[in-house]
């Protein structure tokens, strides 16, 4: 069977997180350990996106049950990509967590939970079984409870205590809707469950399960009215932790919105009304929020609710020139997040602080690791020909054709706000001269860094880099690849039939 | 039947929510612990409840006949009990340390992330 070969990337995350709880005081060892086990899921990754790319969509059947009736792990284009994705992030990820993590912090097993985490991520993805995806959603928050209070510093058990009760508020939500949507159709496979959904004579209670779903994703995703526990604790654990909550966390709310909101949901009037208005309002609210911000994590963290906004409204406009604008920044996105986070990481070891107003003068002392940081930055703002400009053209004129001048007036903002934001950050962390500051002491600099420490640092931000040039200057085959998922995504049929065989 | 289990429902997320949105963090767990049992129950109801009649096929037929209960909402009842029980051993022990760290238990009183730093 060869299409088993989409259920490795799970398999290589369980088999090395059990490992590595086998060393659990051996850090030294776990630090290698994880790097070369990320390795391996990298390759593993590309195998499986490959094989998905030139086979199409791969469905397994858990313990053989036929489809609607077992758990069927689905890697269709989508999923393929995504867990490429995460492998990337991961990888870089964890090469930066060798170092930039204190040993306090490792020695509590912060390896093991982090191959937890990836593993639930990589089940989210794959799954296509409603249920399993709240298992897999369970797993992911409780790694990340555990990776974000591990330390047990001040700020980050406050952090914490915000960050679990919302996600499991949110998860209970998912739960309800689950159990609205079982009781409606009677099957938990999400094919199944899109062909059963159209007989369903009470559409009143189809709407509602829906806004349950839009509730329950909308707090993990952090859209408008919904993402105040963000700004509240991402910032509080280490860069590292940061940087895949920030890359992926939200990014998984965002996939199950498109995943049910395409197959279970898709192009319902009032549904897609309410998703763009609280695209729109997440934009502004997310880009207003940015500008007020000294913190440059938190400068960040509002750009990630800006940016969410983005993708679902993309999804709201429900077209394939939509969709694939929505698949092309989801995957610029996730690569740029992780990557900002690290580098945030990267200049509190300079500086020793993340404050704005405290720092300065980097392009002075540090001009080739500024080059390297600047790649990222105008990304992200989506100069042209880097990687944040080609989704933003495919979403804009999307919003044109379906003439939502709203959500169009929204994407200029959200792009002129990010490209304020960023020349302000620009020139007061790179530009401006170091301000007179008495600097902590017992602090270990960068400077005093040995050049193996120092390329460890490095080398993650610009492996990240590296990527993203790739996503901008290769933009043609990115394109190509999310206007062959958004056909996939639109034409549901395609998922239905690969599932139940027909 | 279904009437009261509704009922019973419906003021478990109610009193679930109002624990959640209290300031101390005790309630919080209370709330915590309400709501994942009213959810428990919310997709034990929603997967019609039938009384003795348990989902075996009969050595002489194929398929099941009439109405049988449904097996698949208590499958996912114990596997959403379990990963609650796991989620609140969490929050007690994360509430403790967090209590014993910050010497407060009232959540108005979390708000030093919020500031500028």
């Amino acid at each position: 069977m060869t299409n088993d070969i989409i259920i490795l990337p799970l398999v290589v995350h369980l088999f090395f997180s059990i490992v590595l709880m086998f060393f659990w005081n051996k850090v030294d060892f776990q630090k290698i350990f994880s790097v070369v086990a990320n390795f391996i899921a990298l390759v593993v990754a590309i195998c499986v996106f490959v094989f998905v790319y030139n086979n199409g969509t791969q469905v397994v059947q858990s313990g053989n049950w036929e489809a609607p009736f077992g758990i069927v792990f689905v890697g269709d284009m989508l999923a393929a990509t995504l867990v490429l994705l995460t492998a990337i992030a991961g990888f870089a990820v964890s090469i930066f967590s060798t170092i930039s993590v204190i040993r306090a912090r490792l020695r509590f097993g912060y390896f093991s939970v982090f191959h937890f985490l990836l593993l639930g991520l990589n089940g989210a993805f794959l799954t296509g079984d409603i249920f399993n995806l709240y298992v897999w959603f369970e797993i992911i928050i409780i790694s990340s409870f555990v990776l974000i209070s591990i330390g047990g510093e001040k700020n980050q058990l406050e952090g914490a205590v915000k960050y679990f009760a919302l996600n499991f508020f949110a998860s209970m939500i998912f739960l309800t809707a689950l159990g609205v949507l079982y009781g409606l159709v009677g099957t938990l496979n999400m094919a199944d469950i899109s062909l059963k959904i159209a007989e369903v004579q009470n559409r009143n209670l189809v709407e509602i399960s829906a806004v349950l779903f839009l509730v329950g994703f909308g707090i993990k995703s952090a859209i408008f009215p919904l993402y105040f526990w963000l700004p509240a604790s991402y910032h509080t654990p280490p860069s590292a932790v940061s940087a895949i909550f920030a890359g992926l966390l939200t990014k998984v709310g965002v996939y199950a919105l498109i995943r049910v909101f395409t197959l279970i949901y898709g192009g319902d009037g009032f549904l897609n009304t309410l998703l763009l208005t609280l695209a729109i309002m997440t934009i502004f609210s997310g880009g207003v929020g940015a500008i007020i911000q000294n913190n440059i994590k938190k400068v960040f963290m509002y750009f990630i609710i800006c940016h969410i906004g983005f993708m679902i409204g993309g999804l709201a406009l429900f077209t394939e020139v939509a969709m694939a604008g929505v698949i092309f920044y989801l995957i610029h996105d996730i690569i740029i997040k992780t990557n900002l986070f690290l580098i945030s990481g990267l200049i509190y070891r300079i500086k020793a602080t993340n404050n704005m107003k405290k720092l300065g003068g980097l392009y002075a002392n540090y001009p080739k690791l500024s080059l390297l940081m600047a790649i990222p930055l105008f990304s992200l703002i989506g100069i042209p020909p880097l990687s944040g400009y080609w989704p933003k053209i495919s979403l804009i004129l999307a919003s044109l054709n379906a003439e939502q001048y709203w959500f169009f007036g929204a994407l200029i903002f959200g792009s002129l706000i990010t490209l304020i934001v960023i020349a302000k950050l620009w020139s007061e962390v790179f530009w401006k001269d170091q301000p007179k500051l008495s600097l902590p002491k017992k602090f270990i600099y960068f400077d005093q860094l040995r050049l193996g420490q120092k390329f460890t640092f490095i080398f993650p931000v610009a492996f990240l880099t590296f990527v993203t040039l790739y996503i901008g200057f290769g933009a043609e085959h990115i394109q190509q690849l999310s206007q062959r998922i958004a056909s996939e995504l639109i034409n549901n049929e395609l998922y239905i039939d690969a599932v139940l065989k027909r | 039947m279904e009437i009261l289990l509704a009922i019973i429902t419906g003021v478990l997320y109610a009193s679930g929510i109002y624990m959640i949105m209290r300031r101390s963090m005790v309630k919080l767990i209370l709330g915590i612990i309400l709501l994942g049992n009213g959810v428990n129950l919310l997709i034990f109801v929603l997967g019609r409840i039938t009384k003795g009649k348990p989902p075996i096929i009969d050595s002489a037929e194929k398929v099941l006949e009439g109405v049988y209960a449904d097996p698949i909402p208590q499958a996912l009842i114990l596997t959403a009990i379990v990963i609650s029980f796991g989620l609140q051993a969490f929050a007690i022990i994360l509430m403790k340390r967090t209590f014993k760290v910050l010497k407060t238990d009232d959540l108005d009183q979390l708000n030093t992330t919020d500031e500028d730093s």
